[in-house]
């Protein structure tokens, strides 16, 4: 395989849109937080982005074809590492999440997410028929099962969701059946009230709104409020920059990470929101793009299953901003502060780089 | 290439296709929402965060201060701390409600009857669930801030009386305002406000109250003042009137001492302005334990007393006037020339009519003769005969004498610019006959005749029933606010020799040789009077039980200067002293006529700058007239408000 594809072939547009993205994100960050004891956090996330950014580019060396050699490793690697953060991992916050990487505290639970995009496209590629089959079907649930449910042990409920869609993506785009779909989604409905039912209240609790113990000393409720209080706020025009008061008084809850949208949609406005969703729906659709250009399955579905986690983010994060959807702590993609987070979302990213560019090769 | 690896480029560009519809519909879906909030509800949330912002704090309008009618401070304010409970979070506050007992050493079901109570407020009123804070108090809550967001402090005054419940009942005193109370206000009070309780607090707390301020700040999410917002927003706290009171300081503290801890009440007046000068009442409680909340217990106590420290004696008090009341019966008779004026009867120590023995105090005079021998009203008065005056009641009857008490005030309220004031009762056939359904005894006349029986007086009554004898029958409506004006007066004819005679006779009580009030004879002061020495129970049956204290005589002593035209008349109560009224009540007269001559004597001479001085600052201080209209009294022009942490509270300054 000849391997050196030039700069030219970078997705450049691609590019620019994440590089806006992260723009809005660090000015937000600032933004919410030089008033307080965090300030300079958007030093510290440039930081990550940097790292992202060469990580990113380092990845897109390395040939995806044997990547996904190596996803049976990975996977394992995966596997192991969620139990060994079970066993020895830090806990903050109340949940075990993280281990120390050089002097950092890294979220596992990100790493198992590209590992998990990895696996699927491994798994899908190897669907050889046009219509997937319940037993593939089946396998490929198991395959995502066994990480969900040790990443539900932690608990993170947010992360452990995100699994989902890449399944959901992945059959849909390996043939899945419409009959099968229907069946799925009524089994599931129909075992909606009786899981509901075997929920322990506190459990239903966390179904409803994903707990940070330590961001959450007058509930969610009021934490929803707040951040409908701050986006309704703004007005069409906003505040203006470092000008929100929901912002800056703290009363945004984490306004600098997960509600990071509403701290936005104070000050900005909806023009600010407009340009926001926009870059999103931007990136996405040229994830999507370079999905349709991909050389061969496997790269389409490795792409399109960053898509679909990123997608996810982008969905939960903002419709809980507005109050659409319960509180569950996934951040949004490059915007809200967050090591492993923006790691992650660059490590995907040079994913994508690293099928597009190799679409003509051979 | 791997062994799992195909070569594979058939790609489901239709299904591709459908995740980008997804995807665009995704944002669609999300920037609806925003729309929503933003463009659509946008002025309800831009309020609510508004709202969530900017919190208004009172800021308490002190209370308007009491002076003498020297310009001296009676009645002053303190700066305190009250402890807020904010009741936005109900749920924050059942799981703090347990710290904050502690914290603050509040009993959690004192705290939870407090909440319980105030259920139907508006969620964003706070409470006060503690009235006056420590330093420990206010540090405690600083410290807390952010972990426990719910307590607030809030600057109040607190008002101050002089110690050991000086002029106390007349002063009245401040309490936080009953839930009813703020129901009808219209949302004016708050929960934690004062208002005037009793006394001159209630009846001129329109006056004395201000009106609050509110200052405008922004506070953070965990309640934090930020900054001030600016002077504009600010509404300034209007501070409540000072009043002017005739209360003579000098007086009251003679009044107060001279009448010292036993049991009774002094009332001073000019019976030329009806102005009271001085008003003591026995027992006192400190009111100064009302200006905070006072504890159940404490409140029951107090009530449950049987002394009754919170009956203001001076004017609630409705007790047999005893032989002042003969001065009522010696009008009616030289009015009426029923006895003629000459009329003399030999008193042998006890009269008999209807068969029964009425006794003449001098019966069971200790030493001396047991009779007074033949007299005439003028000794009858010096000398307090009963048996004449037995006489002259039958010979009067019921419906004159009550005809005359009625006149000169007796039953009725003086219209004193205080609450709750009682009227007394003077009996007449038809009381009789309304109240008890029977007839008038005969009889009853002799016991009314001189003072007891059924009728009753007020300390104040007798002050202005004497005071406006003397002064020709012309009766002031006493007051106590010092530039009232449209005063109200009652004129009640009576004929110049009357007026000479009784007036005579009353001088001679204390400066003819024979008079009970004898040993009062002050050189240089016309000093008269009328002692009167109420039973508590009869005579003849005080001689069988002989003196448990319980039984003892009420002593009375009404005086004034000078004999004619009065410029200070003062009535006195000692209860149940045992003592004759001369005795017991007659020093208090005494010593508050003498301070008023002294002080006047200084005045004259010049020696009283100081004072003066200061009387004339809060006399030029004075401005707004003050609109509110009182029983009878139409009060003139309250001071004008000064700030209330200016100057001391010691008047003797």
């Amino acid at each position: 395989m000849n391997d050196a594809p030039g700069t030219r072939d970078y997705d450049w547009w691609l590019l620019a849109i994440l590089a806006a993205i992260c723009a809005l994100g660090v000015i937000e960050i600032y933004s919410a937080t030089h008033g307080s004891s965090l300030a300079g956090m958007q030093n510290k996330q440039l930081r990550w982005l940097l790292i992202g950014f060469v990580l990113m580019f380092a990845l897109s060396r390395l040939d995806y074809h044997l990547i996904l050699d190596q996803a049976p490793v990975l996977y394992l690697i995966g596997i192991a590492a969620l139990i060994a953060v079970l066993a020895f991992g830090h806990t903050r916050f109340g949940a075990k999440r993280w281990i120390p990487v050089l002097g950092e505290f890294l979220q596992v639970s990100e790493l198992v997410k590209l590992i998990i995009i990895i696996v699927m496209a491994r798994f899908f590629a190897e669907v050889r028929s046009d219509e997937l089959s319940i037993q593939d079907l089946i396998k490929a649930g198991l395959i995502i099962g066994l990480p969900l449910g040790l990443i539900l042990k932690q608990p993170d409920l947010g992360t452990a969701l995100v699994l989902v869609p890449l399944l959901v993506v992945g059959a849909f785009l390996a043939g899945l059946q419409w009959k099968h779909a229907a069946a799925i989604a009524l089994i599931g409905l129909l075992m909606l009230p009786v899981a509901w039912r075997v929920l322990k209240p506190y459990q239903k609790e966390r179904v409803t709104s994903f707990l940070h113990p330590e961001e959450d000393a007058k509930g969610s409720g009021y934490q929803v409020l707040q951040s409908k209080i701050a986006v309704g706020s703004g007005g069409f025009w906003g505040k203006g920059f470092g000008n929100g008061t929901q912002n800056q008084l703290g009363y945004i809850p984490v306004r600098y990470s997960d509600f990071i949208m509403s701290a936005w949609a104070e000050e900005q406005g909806f023009k600010g929101v407009l340009l926001a969703l926009g870059l999103y729906m931007a990136l996405l659709l040229r994830l999507v793009q370079n999905a349709q250009r991909a050389k061969d399955r496997a790269g389409m579905f490795l792409v399109m299953g960053v898509a679909a986690v990123l997608g996810f983010h982008v969905l939960v994060n903002v419709a809980m901003v507005i109050g659409a959807m319960p509180v569950t702590g996934i951040p949004l993609p490059l915007m809200s502060y967050g090591g492993s987070a923006t790691l992650f979302v660059f490590l995907a990213i040079g994913l994508v780089m690293n099928v597009r560019l190799r679409r003509f090769v051979n | 290439m791997s062994y799992w690896f195909r070569n594979d480029n058939r790609l489901p560009q239709a299904r591709l296709a459908i995740a980008s519809y997804v995807i665009v519909g995704m944002v669609g879906l999300l920037l609806l929402g925003f729309w929503k909030l933003q463009v659509v509800d946008s002025d309800k949330y831009g309020q609510m965060a508004e709202r969530n912002r900017v919190r208004s704090i009172p800021i308490i309008a002190p209370r308007g201060r009491m002076l003498d009618r020297d310009g001296r401070v009676l009645v002053d304010n303190y700066p305190s701390f009250s402890i807020l409970l904010l009741r936005d979070d109900p749920a924050l506050i059942d799981k703090n409600l347990p710290t904050i007992a502690d914290g603050l050493g509040i009993p959690l079901s004192d705290l939870k009857d407090q909440l319980e109570s105030t259920k139907n407020l508006p969620k964003f009123q706070p409470i006060v669930i503690k009235p006056e804070a420590t330093n420990a108090d206010v540090a405690y809550i600083e410290s807390h801030r952010s972990d426990i967001p719910l307590l607030e402090m809030l600057m109040v005054q607190r008002r101050r009386y002089l110690p050991g419940g000086f002029m106390s009942h007349a002063s009245g005193y401040v309490g936080e305002v009953s839930e009813q109370q703020i129901e009808a206000s219209n949302g004016r009070l708050r929960p934690g406000d004062l208002a005037g309780k009793t006394g001159l607090e209630r009846q001129y707390n329109d006056t004395l109250t201000g009106t609050d301020g509110m200052r405008r700040v922004v506070v953070n999410s965990v309640g934090k003042e930020v900054k001030e917002l600016g002077h504009l927003t600010q509404q300034e706290p209007i501070p409540g009137k000072q009043i002017q009171l005739t209360i003579d300081y000098d007086l009251q503290q003679v009044a107060e001492q001279s009448l010292g801890m036993r049991p009774g009440a002094v009332v001073a007046l000019d019976p030329r302005t009806g102005e009271v000068l001085a008003m003591v009442s026995r027992p006192t409680p400190d009111p100064n334990d009302f200006a905070v909340r006072i504890p159940a217990e404490e409140w029951k106590a107090l009530n449950d007393d049987p002394l009754h420290p919170l009956l203001n004696r001076a004017i609630q008090a409705q007790l047999a006037p005893g032989s002042v009341f003969k001065i009522v019966t010696a009008t009616a008779m030289l009015e009426d020339h029923v006895p003629e004026e000459g009329f003399t009867t030999f008193c042998p120590g006890y009269g008999t009519f209807f068969g029964r023995q009425y006794h003449c105090y001098v019966f069971y005079a200790k030493s001396g003769p047991k009779s007074h021998g033949v007299l005439g009203l003028h000794d009858a008065i010096l000398k307090s005969c009963d048996v004449f005056f037995y006489n002259v009641g039958m010979r009067l009857g019921i419906d004159r004498l009550s005809y005359y008490a009625s006149k000169l005030g007796i039953g009725h309220k003086t219209g004193i610019d205080l609450p709750s004031e009682e009227p007394g009762l003077m009996p007449s056939q038809e009381w009789v006959e309304r109240t008890f359904h029977r007839k008038w005894y005969a009889g009853e006349v002799i016991s009314v005749a001189t003072g007891q029986g059924a009728v009753t007086t007020t300390p104040l009554q007798l002050a202005r029933l004497i005071g406006g004898i003397a002064s020709g029958g012309v009766f002031k409506q006493p007051h106590m606010l010092k530039d009232a004006q449209n005063v109200g007066e009652e004129r009640f004819a009576i004929a110049e020799s009357t007026i000479e005679k009784v007036t005579d006779a009353m001088y001679g009580v204390v400066n003819e040789p024979g008079g009970t009030g004898g040993h009062l004879k002050l050189a240089g002061i016309e000093l008269s009077g009328k002692s009167g020495t109420a039973q508590v129970i009869g005579y003849d049956k005080m001689a069988l039980v002989r003196k448990g204290s319980q039984y003892a005589d009420n002593a009375w002593f009404v005086g004034y200067a000078p004999k004619r035209n009065p410029e200070i008349c003062v009535a006195v109560l000692v209860q149940e002293s045992g003592q004759h009224g001369g005795e017991a009540a007659g020093p208090v007269v005494r010593d508050i006529v003498k301070a008023y001559y002294d002080k006047k004597a200084k005045k004259t001479q010049g020696q009283l700058t100081a004072d003066d001085k200061q009387y004339d600052l809060s006399r030029g201080a004075a401005a707004a007239a003050s609109v509110h209209t009182l029983p009878v009294v139409k009060p003139a022009a309250a001071t004008a408000a000064v700030p209330a942490r200016a100057a001391s509270v010691d008047p003797q300054r």
